[in-house]
Parts: structure tokens; C-alpha cells; sequence
């Protein structure tokens, strides 16, 4: 068993997932299937092997900056026009402070 | 006029020639995709109004005696995850059923400054997540090939379009051969870039180190307009790359004489012995035509899909984050606070890959997992790229299936979400380099079912991967 029901439900809080418990035990299967695929990169060497992190790294053109020219913005109302609850210019939420 | 028959010169050449017009291209273009649409459920949503301003733009181009442009005319479709201002944009989720993007996409902006008319948004995996169509919260595909299969996926409602003939060219996105493999299954050509030849500006996130937009066509040559159009610097997408983007038209001369071509050996003996003799009748062609070819090992194959599926979820999981009630039109209606919101919003909204995706990649990352897993998998990353670039000191491009077998039946494969994973496994590693790679059709199994031949070659050079394809293409269709 690599990962216990335990582990399942403190992921899905880290995800700020809700889970059903029928979803829970079926991700546990899942997951349990998935890395014990994942363990075989354990049979590879990588000693003395950097760690990919811009897949053009070597390669001849990179990425590079654009100039810093500022340019409009959205409008207030445009980033608005798909929240759930806009009120007053803002998103609104419900209450963050709990009493 | 024959609509599924259209390319992107006998759209360009009826237009000059005043044939037809633009507007009644568009028009008579949104009415067959409106009567055929239903037979596979590839359109999510026909934007008409857009469509047809496009359109009239083009005329007017042509009344003023200015050129229609590359595009002048041709009716494209765009994946769903692709950003389409004042035009729903699902992602093929319930979370975004009801989400209209306030900007475009650069690779939109520029389609339609070429003169092509977008008809309309394309289904798809849900966030680009799945190898068959059918984790769209909408319905899945249907392979316009054979009804009861899978177009393949995550793009598979854009290479249903382009195979049914209900748009001449579309564009799709691919983290892990989700342009490659639905392109392979619906017989048609599909490109996946070189990671940052296309901005990604207006691309939903999935796995940024991954993600590519790329076109699918009905031949080689169209794809390869497409490409020249959408692709090059974008000041918007800082992983844009500066190189320039040759005209790609010039070098298909279907003369491909003296190209030196690797055939992996880890990738052919895992074929089923249908797809592996269509490959190996597609390799003896390129042969007639001039190509040497040897074989050549990529030894960190075999684990090429661990280390996909630890990088893409990790970042998946991170780029899905946003998706919490807060900004993007879906919010749980039971909570009562703030962190109950999330929770809620995300368990209601997400379909079960996404989740089984977040939780994996949360999982990679988590305090005493994240050196084991991710940092692992970056190093396992490094060795398959250097595979690659090992290869192409010997060879030209890389000849390779797409998938291990053709379009599978529709529900066949989704209860068992690791053979899905392993299915990906020829498309995979070409993602975790980088490198350009593309599906062309290399013939049909016994049952009718198309069969996709990849084609890799270096960083960049997207002009050898076309003009051998092209070439190939060519000898392919005299047959």
C-alpha cells in the first residue's frame, strides 16, 4: 500500500478539495496503482544529473524579457464581468473571519 | 461549393477568383457545421456573429485589392481551452460552463489578422486532461471515422472538425501528444511545436513546462501556414522564443532524398503488430524516396510516462489553484465560509480526472515527497531530453507510431486510468524535450481505423519535420 486513506484526505485538504467517501476510496485505488508505477524512476541512476527546469535551456533561443512599457490595463468592470459575486468594484466572498 | 474538401489555396484561389465570397464561405461553412455537428459532438459552440464579421473583413480586403491574407478566408476552428474574447470558453468544464473571456488569445488574434474566420470553440478533455475526449464535462467525441470510437484527446473535438470536414483547419493544444494522438486517430495532420515557438498568451494552464499550441489540417501544407502564422515572439508570453519562423512552404518540394532518419528500438517493440506494420510500410516508403535509415536508442524510455505524470500534475496542480470560487463565474451555493467556498466550489466542479490529477500532483509536492518525486522525475526529465539531442547528432528526425494502437471504442478505457496513462507513452517523450512533433497519416488497419506516423526533429527545426512529411505525404496518396 503506498498511500493510506489517512494521506488521501490530508492531500484532498491541501488541494482544497471535497471529497465524497466513495470518491475518497476510489482515489486511494487510483493513486495506490499510480505510484507504485511512479517508484520505477527509482531504478534510474541520476547521480550527477541537474534537474530540468527550462526545457530550452541548451538549446540555442531562449526566453528572453520584453520592454517594460506599461500598457492598459483590464477594466474594472471587463475582470468583474465573471465573478460569481461582484459587489462595490470588488469580488466579493464569503466571511474569512470566523466567530 | 464542397465544404470538407476545402484547403487553405482553394479557399484563397475561389476568393480571388470571386467564386464565392468570404461571407457566403462563412455562412454556407456555419450551416454544415450546424447540421453535421450532432453526429459527433465536436463543436461545443458555433460563434457566428464572429465568424461573420471576420468574414466581411476578408471581402473588404478584396474590394480594396489588398490581399485576404495567409489565412484570407479559411474556416477554423479553436480548441476550448483557448481564449476567445466575448466568446464562451469552457475548458470543457462545468466550473467555466459559463465563462466569457474579456481578451484573446495571441495565436486568435493572429489567425484573425490572416484573414481566417473562426466558426467556433471545440470540445475537449476538461482542462486538456485525458487521451479520449470523454472527461469533457459536455459529452464526449465521436470519431467521425467510426462513430462508436474516440477521436482520441485531449483535442480530439478539433481533429474531429478537421477529419469531418466542418472546419478546414483548427488549432488544438498539447502537454502530452494531445494534438499527436487525436490527429494519429481521426487520420488527419496534427503539430506539436517547439516548446515556445507558438505563445502561449490565452492558453488555459495546464503544465507550463508542457504546454504547446499547434494546428491540426488536412494536409501538411496547411498545417504548415498555420504554423507560420500563429508562430514567433510574443511580447505577451515571455517564454515566446526569439528564433524566426522560416517560410515553411518553400521546402515542401516533396524532395526528401539523402535525409538521415532514426528508428527508435525502444518504441518499436512495444507495437501492436497492426500499427507496427503500418509504421514499418510507412518507413519503406520514406526509404524509396531516397531516405537512410538506421535505428537509434532513446534508453530513458521506459520512464518517460512516470516522469510525465509526476511533472505535468505537479504543475497542474499549482495552475488549477486558481479555479476557487473567487474570479471565474462557478461558486458552490452551500458555504458558509471562505475556506469551505474552495473546498466546495473545486469537489462540485472539477470532473474525476482533474481531481484524480490535482491529488496526484499535490501529492509529488508535499513535504517529504517533493525530492523523491518531483525533483526525481526533473532529473529523469534531463535524461530523456539528452536522448534526443544525442539522436539527432546521427540523424535528421526521429520516425516514430503515435500510438500503440488506433482509436479504441468509446468508454473501452475509462475505468482504468493507468492504461490511459500508458497509451501516451511514443507522444510523451517528445514533450519532455521540447522538441517539434507531428502526426501524419500513414495508412488505415484492416477495420479502417487510421494510423498516425510521428515525426520528431531538433529544437526548432519544424522545416524538416514538414518537408519530410510533406514528402511522405506525397507517395502516401499516390498509393
Amino acid at each position: 500500500m503506498k498511500i493510506t486513506e489517512k494521506e488521501v484526505r490530508y492531500v484532498a485538504g491541501l488541494a482544497n478539495l471535497t471529497l465524497t467517501d466513495s470518491e475518497i476510496a476510489k482515489q486511494q485505488a487510483d493513486l495506490d496503482g499510480i505510484l507504485e508505477h511512479m517508484d520505477r524512476l527509482n531504478e534510474v541512476d541520476t547521480s550527477g544529473v541537474e534537474p530540468m527546469a527550462q526545457v530550452l535551456f541548451e538549446a540555442g533561443e531562449t526566453a528572453t524579457l520584453r520592454a517594460d512599457v506599461p500598457v492598459a490595463p483590464l477594466t474594472n468592470q471587463a475582470a468583474l464581468a465573471n465573478a460569481p459575486q461582484p459587489g462595490a468594484g470588488y469580488f466579493k466572498v464569503p466571511q474569512i473571519i470566523e466567530r | 461549393m464542397d465544404i470538407p474538401s476545402l484547403t487553405i489555396d482553394g479557399v484563397r484561389q475561389a476568393l480571388l477568383s470571386r467564386q464565392f465570397s468570404a461571407c457566403e464561405l462563412a455562412a454556407a461553412a456555419l450551416r454544415f457545421a450546424q447540421a453535421e455537428n450532432p453526429k459527433t459532438n465536436a463543436y461545443l459552440h458555433l460563434c457566428p456573429e464572429r465568424a461573420m464579421a471576420a468574414a466581411l473583413r476578408v471581402d473588404q480586403r478584396i474590394a480594396r485589392g489588398e490581399d485576404p491574407g495567409a489565412l484570407g478566408g479559411v474556416p477554423i476552428a479553436v480548441k476550448d481551452v483557448i481564449v476567445t474574447k466575448g466568446v464562451k470558453t469552457t475548458c470543457g468544464s462545468r466550473l467555466l460552463a459559463e465563462y466569457i473571456p474579456p481578451y484573446d488569445a495571441t495565436a486568435v488574434i493572429r489567425i484573425e489578422e490572416a484573414g481566417g474566420v473562426i466558426l467556433g470553440k471545440t470540445n475537449c478533455d476538461e482542462f486538456a486532461m485525458g487521451s479520449s475526449t470523454e472527461n469533457s464535462a459536455f459529452g464526449p467525441v465521436r470519431n467521425p471515422v467510426a462513430l462508436d470510437r474516440v477521436p482520441g484527446g485531449s483535442s480530439g473535438g478539433s481533429a474531429a472538425v478537421v477529419a469531418q470536414g466542418t472546419a478546414v483547419v483548427a488549432l488544438g493544444s498539447d502537454t502530452g501528444g494531445s494534438i499527436r494522438q487525436p490527429a494519429s486517430f481521426c487520420g488527419v495532420v496534427g503539430v506539436t511545436p517547439t516548446y515556445g515557438r507558438v505563445s502561449r498568451y490565452g492558453l488555459t494552464a495546464f503544465a507550463s513546462s508542457l504546454d504547446h499550441i499547434g494546428p491540426f489540417a488536412r494536409s501538411v501544407k496547411d498545417a504548415s501556414t498555420v504554423l507560420g502564422v500563429i508562430g514567433g515572439r510574443d511580447p505577451r508570453d515571455s517564454t515566446s522564443a526569439e528564433a524566426p519562423v522560416p517560410d515553411y512552404s518553400a521546402h515542401l518540394t516533396g524532395d526528401v532524398k539523402g535525409l538521415k532518419l532514426g528508428l527508435p528500438i525502444e518504441y518499436l517493440k512495444q507495437l501492436t503488430s497492426e500499427t507496427g506494420d503500418l509504421i514499418a510500410r510507412g518507413v519503406d516508403r520514406l526509404k524509396a524516396l531516397g531516405c537512410q535509415v538506421r535505428e537509434i536508442s532513446l534508453p530513458a524510455t521506459e520512464y518517460a510516462i512516470a516522469c510525465y505524470y509526476i511533472i505535468a500534475t505537479a504543475e497542474a496542480s499549482s495552475n488549477l489553484a486558481r479555479y476557487d470560487g473567487v474570479r471565474y463565474t462557478f461558486r458552490s451555493p452551500v458555504s458558509d465560509t471562505l475556506s469551505d467556498m474552495y473546498r466546495n466550489t473545486r469537489g462540485e466542479g472539477f470532473g474525476a480526472e482533474c481531481k484524480r490529477r490535482i491529488m496526484l500532483g499535490t501529492y509529488v509536492l508535499s513535504a517529504g515527497y517533493y525530492d523523491a518525486y518531483y525533483l526525481k522525475a526533473q532529473k529523469v526529465r534531463t535524461l530523456i531530453a539528452r536522448d534526443f539531442a544525442n539522436a539527432f547528432q546521427e540523424v535528421d528526425a526521429i520516425v516514430a507510431p503515435v500510438s500503440p494502437f488506433p482509436a479504441f471504442k468509446l468508454g473501452e478505457k475509462v475505468d482504468d486510468p493507468l492504461a490511459m496513462y500508458l497509451s501516451d507513452i511514443f507522444t510523451i517523450t517528445g514533450s519532455l524535450a521540447g522538441i517539434p512533433c507531428m502526426s501524419v497519416p500513414c495508412g488505415n488497419t484492416a477495420e479502417g481505423l487510421p494510423v498516425g506516423m510521428q515525426i520528431l526533429t531538433k529544437h526548432f527545426d519544424e522545416t524538416t519535420m514538414f518537408r519530410l512529411a510533406d514528402g511522405f505525404e506525397k507517395v502516401q496518396r499516390k498509393k
